[in-house]
């Protein structure tokens, strides 16, 4: 089986190549990236005037299978994802069961490979059960293929026993993805504390809840030399704990959502439950320093944390609705939109955000990039293609987004996944 | 200036036109309470059902009160005989209320914004009756009309409102309109319960009484909840009364004929000593008298004009 | 729509004239002024009413009650309205039990006004009897409603108005016939 993708500006920050070319996969892997290669037999895609780059890597999705297939399952979550121009999805533990042992990850990987039609890698929790008050068999769920480690949802409160899972992970090299959250400090708030808050009438998630975890989370893997990587980054205090951080050469790995270099917490202003997510969409100072981060580097990772929900369960009282919105459709064109057309970052530092790094942190050198022998999980954007978000075009389960009925330039017209094409515009 | 909106859903919408066109309005509607027959035909046939799904006696009352005054229909759901507890959500209980053919739905909801949920989505006018900690309209409008009935005017007049900020509604509800309407607003509790923020709804913040009482017109104290707060906000009901409490010896440094306010129930002897409660600076109950007139003047406003949709009568349900 | 001016009815000195004559009226029907009340329908006949009090009060030399009504809250129309109407105060600071009470308004036509009026001030208590001054009435009649005192009978067509308009509250005093004519 040969694909040939013919005339695109090929973006492989792995291989510092950013230049028009053609590219031949073969087998499921890159076979060759030349100046006109002849088809041979092989399908041609004409990519002119397109971006053709390795497949975009989420390391933070939520698919919501095992346990609420209503709002998200491998199917569906797969096809956003291809739609989005993914070919790489993590799954989050905080399923129903929890993904806490062998048994539930095999479960992800035997039934999300016959059924998805991109990549699924399974996250494992910290604690069993996610409670935070044991630790959950790692090295056995490491052997069964968790990439990851993560209480993702709540955070390890008891600073001790995250200090053992950075030890104990660290002699398997997986990485501790830590939710930065102090409950006490949340107090229950429901959105970002400030001004917009104490307008609406509703609690407040402040500021130095996220960043207190953040600089505990820091100084803990200062101490334990493990691989700590800081999910969803919200405020402008944890933009700057990471900087120093990273300067001190502490090693650290952190992302950001879409939504909070997009948005701010006025949006939440009508009561709107799609746009309640936590980390809670902050101040425009912090939608700033994010901005910043991501320019210096400082912020590695542009995920989606796409968390699906049902409308039966946002279409309620915004105190009572659920956090999280959906992200895999949307994050590379407000990327595209957001980052490289304002000139914060260019085109290889997105590639390298939403695919390379996330590869490599996860050690899937196989992944987010198209060296000869690599994967073949490959997407081509178009830069200037114009479409509007429209509820009714929504691949995903749920519809839980704040950006329904926004315009965007630029997507993802074609995902090939393992030399398959999965998507086309 | 004509009345145009469906719904009242908070301060921080209305106009200083419109605020003005309610209270002016309130004042017309005072006199029906002193009447011998307290009733005015002007809503006959018009029904208002109120959605309490958190308890308040004096609010339902005076709401249920000003309805019956203009002669609508009231129903009152009570939150312990709601059908939210049985898993129905809250919008699914307004419908199946609007299905019955209402005209406007009076809600108290510990849930802030919804109220404009339910507004979004009904015909019927919705009033909210007080939100969360996001608004108490009717609340914020009575205690502006009992001010301006007092002082004759609210432009340029110093209020100051004291005690729990952070959680009060009828703070937030007071602070748009007395802005709107030109007042100098001060806010002043333990620095615990100041929402952040607050200050750039152009108010004055301060954690001293002392500096909140000197040179105001109006001290509007809010009540503290006892077993939410304590603990967690202020150490001790002991020393909210020394630090925040309102009495007689504080009052020395204030002016001569300030006005007391408090938007009940009162917690006598903590925020507010009972000598300053019943005292001549108090207009507690003025403010529970006007809180009628006022609801009236709202329900006018939004279900005077509202017409019944007319049906076509192959759409009219007939056997 | 235009509204044409036709023609005067009546200047500044005939409503004079005629205020007193309807005083002298009422002094003649109501032997005892005690019992008497003039009750004004705002706008305009609370400023004529003012006027008929002054002019009894002057000539008795005996306080007479007086208040005023408001009567929008008890219309039949509020939903054919183009606009909500402002509410004014009702300020009836007497019992009329057992008191004569005289309604006094501008223009009678339709009736509708002072069936609301009697709805009203019936919500005070009950009147030993009701009485009914206009200053001008135009006919037209659609409820069983017969004025006791008039100023002027005016007859006139649908198409046509009747505008009062009294110093107090329009700046001048006199009476107009006006047309309306759709353009």
């Amino acid at each position: 089986m040969k694909l040939l993708i013919k005339n695109g500006r090929i973006i492989d920050p792995a291989n510092k190549i950013n230049r028009v070319s053609d590219i031949l996969l073969e087998n499921g892997k890159v076979s060759k990236l030349a100046k006109d290669i002849k088809p041979n037999g092989a399908e041609a895609i004409d990519a002119k005037g397109m971006i053709v780059a390795p497949g975009l890597f989420d390391m933070h999705t939520h698919v919501r299978q095992p346990g609420r297939e209503d709002a998200e399952d491998f199917i569906t979550a797969s096809c956003a994802a291809a739609k989005g121009g993914f070919t790489s999805i993590t799954a989050m533990p905080n399923t129903n069961p929890v993904c806490d042992n062998r048994g539930i990850v095999e479960y992800i990987i035997s039934e999300s490979r016959g059924n998805a039609i991109i990549n699924i890698f399974p996250i494992g929790a910290i604690t069993k059960a996610q409670k935070g008050e044991d630790l959950a068999e790692l090295a056995d769920m490491k052997d069964a293929g968790v990439v990851a480690v993560s209480d993702d949802g709540s955070s390890v409160k008891n600073a001790q026993l995250m200090r053992k899972a950075l030890e104990y992970s660290n002699m398997f090299n997986v990485p501790v993805i830590s939710h930065c959250e102090d409950l006490n400090l949340s107090q229950g708030g429901v959105m970002n504390e400030g001004l917009t808050s104490t307008l609406l009438g509703l609690l407040g998630i402040p500021n130095i809840s996220e960043s207190c975890i953040v600089a505990r989370d820091i100084a803990l893997a200062n101490f334990t030399k493990a691989k700590l990587h800081i999910a969803h980054v919200s405020t402008k205090e944890s933009v700057e704990l990471i900087r120093q951080a990273k300067e001190k050469g502490i090693n650290v790995t952190c992302e950001t959502c879409p939504h909070y270099f997009t948005l701010t917490d006025e949006t939440v202003k009508g009561f709107d439950t799609n746009a309640k997510i936590n980390p809670p969409l902050r101040t425009k100072e912090d939608r700033k320093a994010i901005m910043g981060g991501l320019k210096d580097g400082t912020i590695d990772v542009i995920a989606t944390d796409h968390a699906p929900h049902t409308e039966a369960d946002k279409d309620i009282e915004f105190d009572l609705a659920p956090f999280g919105i959906i992200g895999l459709e949307t994050a590379l064109s407000l990327a595209i939109n957001e980052l490289v057309d304002k000139k914060i970052i260019k085109w290889d530092e997105l590639i390298k955000k939403m695919s390379y790094i996330p590869s490599e942190i996860l050690g899937l050198t196989n992944k987010g990039r198209l060296s000869i022998g690599a994967d073949a999980d490959v997407v081509i954007i178009d830069p200037d293609k114009k479409f509007k978000f429209a509820k009714e075009t929504i691949v995903s389960k749920s519809k839980n987004s704040p950006f329904i009925g926004r315009n965007f330039k630029g997507c993802a017209v074609v995902t090939i996944c393992r030399g398959k094409v999965v998507y086309k515009a | 200036m004509k009345w145009q909106r469906k719904d009242l859903l908070g301060l921080e919408d209305l106009s200083a036109d419109e605020i003005n066109l309610i209270l002016n309005t309130a004042s017309s509607f005072k006199e029906i309470s002193e009447r011998p027959i307290r009733k005015v035909p002007t809503l006959r046939g018009k029904t208002v059902v109120m959605l309490f799904v958190e308890p308040s006696t004096r609010t339902q009352t005076s709401f249920e009160l000003a309805a019956k005054r203009l002669s609508a229909d009231t129903v009152s759901i009570a939150a312990s005989t709601n059908s939210m507890q049985k898993g129905e959500t809250l919008k699914d209980t307004a419908k199946n209320i609007e299905a019955m053919k209402i005209d406007a739905l009076i809600i108290r909801h510990s849930s802030a914004g919804a109220p404009r949920m339910l507004a979004k989505v009904l015909t019927p006018c919705v009033i909210n009756a007080g939100d969360g900690s996001h608004e108490h309209p009717t609340q914020g409008l009575l205690d502006i009309f009992t001010i301006k009935e007092k002082k004759g005017r609210i432009k340029g007049l110093n209020v100051s409102i004291i005690g729990d900020i952070m959680h009060s509604r009828v703070a937030r509800s007071n602070i748009w309109g007395l802005i709107k309407l030109g007042a100098n607003v001060t806010v002043c509790g333990p620095s615990t319960l100041i929402p952040p923020g607050i200050e750039k709804m152009k108010v004055k913040v301060t954690t001293s009484v002392k500096e909140a009482i000197t040179n105001t017109d109006v001290l509007n104290i809010l009540r503290i909840q006892l077993e939410r707060q304590k603990g967690k906000f202020f150490p001790s009901i002991r020393e909210y009364m020394i630090k925040f409490g309102i009495d007689s010896e504080i009052l020395k440094g204030a002016k001569k004929d300030i006005l007391i306010m408090h938007p009940g129930p009162i917690n006598r002897g903590i925020e507010l000593a009972p000598e300053i409660a019943d005292g001549p600076y108090s207009v507690i109950l003025n403010q529970v008298t006007n809180g009628v007139a006022v609801r009236m003047a709202v329900l006018f406003l939004l279900l005077g004009k509202r017409k019944a949709p007319f049906l076509e009568p192959s759409k009219k349900g007939r056997f | 729509m235009i509204l044409k001016e036709k023609a005067k009815i009546m200047n500044k000195e005939a409503m004079d004239k005629t205020l007193t004559r309807i005083a002298c009226e009422i002094i003649e029907h109501n032997k005892n002024v005690n019992d008497l009340a003039i009750v004004g329908i705002r706008n305009r006949g609370e400023h004529l009413a003012r006027r008929i009090v002054a002019i009894i009060e002057k000539k008795q030399k005996e306080k007479i009650a007086f208040g005023v009504l408001d009567i929008t809250l008890y219309r039949d129309d509020l939903t054919a309205l183009a606009q909500q109407p402002i509410v004014h105060e009702t300020c009836i600071d007497f019992d009329v039990t057992a008191k004569h009470i005289v309604l006094v308004d501008d223009v009678l036509y339709t009736g509708r006004t002072i069936r609301c009026a009697l709805d009203e001030i019936i919500d005070f208590g009950r009147p030993k009897s009701i009485q009914l001054a206009v200053l001008i009435d135009r006919g037209h009649r659609e409820l069983p409603i017969r004025p006791d005192y008039i100023g002027k009978n005016i007859p006139t067509s649908d198409k046509e108005m009747v505008d009062a308009r009294v110093e107090e509250f329009d700046t001048k005093d006199e009476v107009i016939l006006v047309e309306k004519i759709n353009d």
